[in-house]
């Protein structure tokens, strides 16, 4: 589904890459976790492979498309749930699906029929007038999420999708998630909630300084890493304990 | 052609969510509009209704101070206050308490004459036709040359001190030419009744005005008022535009729709028709203002019979050229700290070498060749074409070219940074 060969990005004036050499194959159908700590260089991979930044060497591609030859088609087949809300705060919930899913060419009676059946399944159907700048954070994220499900992405990147909601929100969310995946579109998430994407994710890869350092089912790394209970100890083990501040 | 619409769908419910901001967008114009005419309106009225009070100190107290106070007082402009002592004069005007005081000398009138007589008498000397016996060598009484002294409030504009220096100096010369008359016609004739000068003015002006089917077009305050400040809001469309811009970047919907199979001329295709509009309604909304307001605040009515199609095409032209430059600030700008500055003080800087507040032709020669490339200058004579120069269609079709293809590529230039920008 998605193949990486030597993907590596440094920014103007950064001394170090934010990816480094990267290489990584996600499958079909796969729920991909990118776990690492805080500069990773989780969402510079995920906005590589969405096309937000250019990568500086390396190339990747998604379901045999490349960003150069497949721009169109490219961004029709993938879906994108970013780290900040990107909606519009003065417009209702409606309105916003209804704009995003009319940029991916959604029209009429089946974008609204999609959009009621979303809010209806991540309990907002009786908020779907009210204005974005009127929600709760959780509210905002399941917004976010359906804005980037509307046209059936077979490929979907979420960056930190529960990061700052409520323990209801989240398993909403991941429910919703988990059922998508069982239609058929490939996931690939970052986040911090370790326990989360043990239970979620099928595979997970765990990045640090660009690289990745080791990746694989999460039971069976937790089975090959001695003393390991759970993702969290192998992920102190390889990242170590001290703080990742940066600035 | 759907992604258009929705575009241009959702442009339209974001303005209108945004009362404040619509409030400011309509109403700010046409206050703009009201005031500056207001103001500007006394420079072009033959007959003002406000005086300007000017302190005269007669030290002369003859026929000379005489005139020039009937002068001032006939020219409608000004309001004599009269005043002894030219030191009070002085300090008033130097405190800002009044514009100008004049200040006419001791004894002008009785030694211009007795000048004026003696130059007048030496000169018929000179012809043999005094009839007086002339006392060869006697030596001439000397005469020495009196000043009219003007006192001006420091703060005075360099325009107005000058027109004030012009209408004395223009008084004085009559006083000088008429006494001169007056000399030759006491020396040669002892019969005051016989009209020996026509001392009517020989040579006059007349302005000839453009003519709409026999017409002549008077040019009022509010015909010059009315386009260059309808242009100037226009072109204001720039700092809500560049911000509703960087408002998609930092709230994070510009980074969804790059991820969306859209193009970036699209999601500026929906602002540009949305802000378009914005600028053809503030556009009509002023000339509502010129029809309706301005004649039942006294201003001069605007006229806009037959021209209203041909000015809400150069109006049209000129808000797309806005928009270009709104539609590209807005993309190249990071942060509304530096757009909303920029634009504003941007749109201040074209519409002065545009000609909104100074005419270009009294311009500097650099400033004139800088104002040939202001879109706000083709904007502002197409205008005045339409308005004040009675032209057609074809007539204004250079100027909404360059408006139209400035707009083209402010645009283009817009697209072409984003993408190379964002190119992967």
């Amino acid at each position: 589904m998605i193949e990486i060969k030597q993907l590596s990005k440094k920014y103007k004036g950064a001394d170090i890459f934010s990816v480094s050499n990267l290489d990584l194959s996600i499958s079909e159908k796969d729920i991909f976790g990118l776990l690492g700590p805080n500069g990773a260089g989780k969402t510079t991979l995920i906005s590589l492979l969405c096309s937000l930044i250019k990568p500086t060497s390396g190339s990747f591609v998604i379901n045999g498309l490349t960003y150069k030859k497949n721009k169109n088609q490219l961004k029709q087949l993938i879906g994108i749930v970013p780290q900040e809300y990107a909606l519009y705060p003065t417009l209702t919930a409606f309105e916003n699906l209804m704009y995003f899913g009319s940029m991916y060419g959604l029209k009429g009676n089946k974008l609204k029929i999609k959009i009621k059946a979303a809010l209806q399944t991540l309990g907002l159907s009786q908020f779907s007038n009210k204005k974005i700048n009127t929600f709760s954070g959780g509210m905002k994220r399941r917004i976010n999420l359906i804005a980037s499900i509307l046209h059936d992405p077979k490929v979907l990147f979420l960056d930190e999708p529960t990061v700052g909601v409520d323990v209801q929100s989240k398993n909403v969310i991941i429910n919703y998630l988990k059922e998508l995946n069982k239609k058929g579109t490939t996931i690939i998430y970052t986040s911090h909630h370790l326990n989360e994407a043990e239970a979620f994710c099928t595979k997970v890869a765990i990045i640090d300084h660009g690289k990745i350092i080791t990746q694989g089912p999460p039971k069976s790394l937790i089975n090959d890493q001695k003393n390991a209970n759970n993702l969290e100890d192998i992920f102190l083990a390889l990242t170590g304990h001290a703080l990742r501040d940066h600035a | 052609m759907h992604k258009l619409l929705a575009s241009t769908y959702k442009e339209f419910l974001l303005l209108t969510r945004d009362i404040g901001g619509i409030a400011i967008l309509f109403i700010m114009p046409l206050v703009l509009i009201v005031t500056i005419t207001i103001i500007q309106d006394s420079t072009f009225k033959t007959v003002s209704e406000t005086k300007i009070p000017i302190l005269l100190v007669d030290n002369d107290k003859g026929s000379v101070s005489e005139t020039i106070v009937k002068g001032l007082e006939e020219s409608n402009i000004f309001e004599v206050i009269k005043i002894n002592i030219e030191e009070d004069a002085k300090n008033l005007v130097f405190k800002g308490k009044n514009q100008l005081a004049i200040v006419i000398p001791e004894n002008l009138s009785s030694d211009l004459e007795n000048k004026i007589n003696q130059n007048v008498e030496g000169i018929l000397n000179k012809f043999g036709l005094d009839e007086e016996v002339i006392v060869e060598n006697q030596p001439k009484k000397v005469f020495l040359a009196k000043e009219v002294k003007l006192y001006f409030d420091p703060a005075t504009q360099f325009s107005f001190k000058n027109s004030v220096k012009n209408e004395v100096d223009k008084m004085i010369s009559r006083i000088e030419t008429q006494s001169i008359y007056n000399a030759f016609q006491k020396q040669i004739t002892d019969d005051p009744s016989e009209i020996i000068f026509e001392t009517e003015n020989f040579i006059s002006f007349k302005e000839i005005l453009p003519k709409n089917k026999d017409e002549n077009i008077l040019p009022n305050s509010v015909q010059h008022n009315v386009p260059a400040w309808t242009l100037f809001a226009i072109f204001f469309i720039i700092v809500p535009l560049s911000i509703n811009i960087v408002k998609e970047k930092s709230q994070g919907t510009f980074v969804r729709l790059r991820t969306n199979p859209v193009s970036y001329l699209t999601v500026l295709g929906g602002k540009t028709v949305i802000y378009l509009i914005v600028c053809l309604i503030q556009f009509m909304l002023m000339l509502l203002i010129g029809i309706y307001l301005f004649p039942a605040i006294g201003l001069p009515t605007l006229n806009v019979s037959g021209k209203f199609p041909l000015l809400f095409l150069v109006a049209l032209f000129a808000g797309l050229a806005a928009i270009g430059l709104g539609l590209l600030l807005g993309t190249i700008a990071k942060t509304q700290e530096q757009s909303a500055p920029f634009g504003a003080t941007f749109v201040v800087i074209l519409a002065a070498l545009g000609g909104v507040w100074v005419p270009v032709f009294i311009m500097p020669e650099f400033m004139q060749t800088l104002s040939k490339i202001s879109p706000m200058n083709w904007g502002l004579n197409a205008f005045y074409d339409v308005f004040l120069r009675n032209s057609s269609l074809l007539e204004i079709v250079p100027e909404i070219t360059l408006l139209f293809l400035f707009f083209i590529i402010t645009t283009l230039i817009a697209i072409v940074y984003n993408e190379k920008k964002n190119a992967v």
